[in-house]
């Protein structure tokens, strides 16, 4: 958070109640552009809960998510596009949307941000080309004319799905899986289905890349070649990153930003270091602190 | 390379004689208990309108004998050979895949060839009365199967919906056929887009409250709409004629020249002597080619986004719709793709019949397409085309099996057992070919080998 730092993704007073569960509660955080961050805490915490909300899959019960293209001034506008109940504020240096609003397919078609999922969700009969081809459905959905075209042959649909393929070998070479193009997603080992789903994500061109756990299940190595592909997504590309994470060694390596949550609600926001040293943090991950343990155990005479 | 541990050079897996002879005894007491109340008693009416008991003991004994033939070539023959089988170390041949693969290259335009000269063939070898039926009951019976599997399939095979009241978009093509042909006078060739046209209409009506839902209860419901679609037909008496049906629908033209045996027709024209028979060709061609326009526009769809996006759906929705596609459309386009085909398929069947009534689109036309669909091999063309030809034709070559009475008797009748033959095949494909006759799925694109994709992998859609 340097003082250039701009706003991306604003999340303000979000809750979300399951009957009387409440997931997520009053939670506020930033996330800037260019940057990590990183979203942790103990399981059932309702980090998946938020990455739901910002996509678009549930619809929080309270709070407003606010998400800018182009122009920070565009922030100013909030409060006027929330009055009007309009979807998003299109203006000539920039959009801004109001992700609550709108339906799961807008939030990524229109507001570019995509995500992944916890339990990996690949479409697991096509081959690792097509997965990546129907991430790139809707520029190349208006390159076949809405299909009439295409289906004649006309109107240059074949040179954009070159382009399209090209992008896409780009991505295959970049998790490695150059020699796995046309094998099916679902016969891929596990590792390398999860950097294909990140993959897939990144052929949308999102402003905003949502990972909810992408390390779990993965060995050290495949670990480190997933720290090393998501930092490059970060400096070489103008996505930002929304990193929910189970690993603090992970979250400490790469993240610049880290909100914490649990039990639904924020209870640390800050760089790595800070939230590091946190008590409450501590707590939360690690139960209470091992002297406390054993100054209660002392005291109840164990 | 590391030795292979020693085995046992014979076959380890030795027959149990007296195991089988019992297993075979077992089978066939049951048989008998089932078979007697089924096969063995009758009851029939006689004269004086009294029931009476007939025993057909010959028949009973020969289907309990085939039980028990059964049940030995299982013991003896099939279960040895799949012990020998597993004993096998599993090598891929590459001599079989070999020759599958230059089958597949060289099937289809073999496949096209035969059926382009499957009417003068039938002709030569059935002569010009024969081949009425060898050209309308099989050739154009079966192909407007295809062509309704082919449509269903865009729905059920790639885009993972279950749609059971497809018969819905097949009456909608007939009737509108039917009735712009009788109240304005088009002929078929102006009709055919226009009835495309109707059923695609239907089908995005239909299609945009139903679509909402999934799984099982977009089955139910389709199915419902399919039935309400045919007691519309039946009830709405001024319009459809209900029951009746409406008759005198013209026939197709051959570039205006008429299929009869007036001065203008078509033998007239070209001086030869008329026969039905020309005009079963010429129906035949032009179903042939509405076939062929639907696989093509089929296969161009699969290589287009939005083919994709349909198997993508198929595949897993919520991923879809987190990749920015909008699922409804997508979902609704499949529909009225689906429906156009049907009703294409649909005034091309009222125009070769001349006469149409809802008796033609019950529930089991729909259960039929569906079958040829799952059978053929969820989302593959080919496998579409093979079983159609295998249930359609299979189900009509069965009336030709007047060998069997030499077997059971004169009265026996084997078109009788034409569902039950037809259920034991169903079920042993079920059986050995899970996936259907084409179990693996050719991918849209590739970068660079062409592989299939094994059936395993490909989800079969939840709606
Ligand atoms: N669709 C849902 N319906 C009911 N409860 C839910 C639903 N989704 C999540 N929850 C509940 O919300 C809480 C937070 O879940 P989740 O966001 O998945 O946690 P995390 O991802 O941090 O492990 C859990 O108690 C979970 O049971
Ligand atoms: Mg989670």
């Amino acid at each position: 958070m340097t003082a250039t730092a701009q706003a991306l993704l604003e999340v303000e007073h979000l809750t979300m109640r399951f009957g009387g569960l409440i997931a997520v509660g009053e939670l506020t955080f930033t996330a800037y552009r260019s940057e990590i961050t990183a979203l942790i805490g103990p399981n059932g915490a309702g980090k998946t809960t938020v990455f739901n909300c910002i996509t678009g899959f549930y619809k929080p019960t309270e709070g407003r998510i606010g998400l800018v293209h182009g122009s920070e001034s565009l922030w100013d506008e909030l409060d006027t596009l929330t009055a009007y109940g309009n979807r998003k504020l299109a203006r000539a240096d920039g959009t801004l949307f109001l992700l609550e609003r709108m339906p799961d397919y807008l939030v990524a078609q229109d507001a570019r941000v995509a995500r992944t999922f916890q339990n990996i969700r690949l479409f697991s009969g096509m081959t690792v080309l097509e997965n990546l081809l129907v991430a790139q459905h809707n520029p190349l959905m208006l390159a076949s004319g809405y299909t009439l075209l295409g289906v004649l042959g006309l109107g240059g649909y074949a040179r954009s799905e070159r382009a399209a393929i090209d992008k896409a070998r780009h991505w295959i070479e970049r998790i490695g899986l150059a020699d796995r193009a046309d094998d099916p997603a679902g016969a891929l080992p596990y590792g390398a289905q999860r950097r294909l789903e990140i993959a897939r994500a990144m052929c949308t061109d999102p402003v905003l890349l949502c990972l909810d756990e992408p390390a779990a299940g993965l060995n050290p190595r495949e670990s480190a070649e997933l720290n090393a592909l998501i930092l490059s997504i970060r400096d070489e590309s103008t996505t930002s990153v929304l990193l929910i994470e189970h690993d603090m060694s992970v979250v400490m390596e790469i993240s610049d930003h880290v909100v914490v949550l649990d039990y639904g609600v924020k209870i640390a926001d800050g760089p790595p270091e800070m939230v590091r040293n946190d008590q409450k943090v501590i707590a939360a991950y690690l139960g209470v602190a091992d002297e406390e343990v054993a100054a209660a155990e002392a005291e109840v005479g164990l | 390379m590391r030795a292979l541990p020693s085995r046992p050079a014979g076959p380890t897996y030795r027959v149990e004689f007296d195991r089988a002879l019992k297993d075979a005894a077992i089978a066939g007491l049951i048989a008998l208990g089932l078979f007697l109340p089924l096969i063995g008693l009758r009851t029939t009416q006689d004269i004086r309108n009294e029931l009476t008991l007939e025993t057909r003991w010959p028949l009973l004994f020969t289907m309990v004998g085939l039980v028990i033939a059964g049940s030995l070539i299982n013991s003896f023959v099939i279960t040895p050979w799949r012990a020998y089988r597993q004993e096998k170390p599993r090598t891929p041949s590459t001599a079989a895949a070999q020759f599958r693969h230059e089958f597949l290259r060289y099937f289809i335009p073999l496949a096209i060839g035969f059926v382009a000269v499957y009417p003068m063939l039938s002709l030569w070898l059935a002569g010009m009365q024969g081949s009425v039926k060898w050209v309308d009951n099989f050739g154009i019976q079966i192909l407007i199967y295809v062509m309704l599997g082919l449509g269903l399939n865009i729905v059920v095979g790639l885009a993972g919906l279950l749609d059971l009241g497809y018969v819905a978009f097949y009456a909608v093509g007939a009737y509108s056929f039917a009735l712009l042909a009788e109240h304005f006078g088009l002929s078929f060739f102006t009709l055919l887009p226009l009835a495309g046209i109707l059923a695609t209409f239907w089908g995005v009506l239909l299609g945009f409250p139903v679509l909402r839902l999934r799984g099982d209860y977009l089955a139910i419901v389709t199915l419902a709409f399919g039935e309400i679609i045919r007691l519309v037909l039946i009830n709405w008496v001024p319009v459809t004629n209900g029951y009746a049906g409406i008759s005198g629908i013209p026939r197709p033209t051959f570039f205006g020249i008429p299929f009869n045996a007036s001065d203008e027709g078509f033998a007239a024209t070209f001086g030869i002597p008329f026969h039905p028979v020309h005009r079963a060709i010429f129906l035949y061609y032009i179903i042939l080619a509405l076939v062929l326009l639907t696989a093509l526009v089929t296969v161009r769809l699969r290589r287009l986004p939005i083919g994709r996006a349909w198997e993508a759906l198929r595949e897993d929705e919520i991923a879809c719709r987190s990749l920015g596609i909008n699922t409804t459309n997508t979902k609704l386009t499949a529909f009225a793709i689906g429906a156009m085909f049907g009703g294409f398929a649909g005034s091309f069947f009222a125009a070769r019949q001349g006469f149409i009534s809802p008796e033609s689109f019950t529930f089991h036309e729909s259960a039929t397409i569906v079958a040829i669909v799952v059978l053929g091999g969820m989302g593959s063309q080919i496998g579409v085309a093979i079983a159609a030809v295998a249930m359609i034709g299979g189900t009509e070559i069965l009336r030709e099996l007047d060998f069997l009475k030499a077997l059971f008797g004169n009265e026996f009748d084997p078109t009788q057992y034409r569902m039950l033959l037809f259920g034991l095949g169903m079920v042993m494909i079920m059986v050995w070919k899970p996936r259907g006759l084409i179990g693996t799925r050719q991918p849209s694109v590739v970068l660079a080998e062409r592989k299939a994709i094994s059936g395993t992998l490909v989800k079969e859609g939840r709606g």
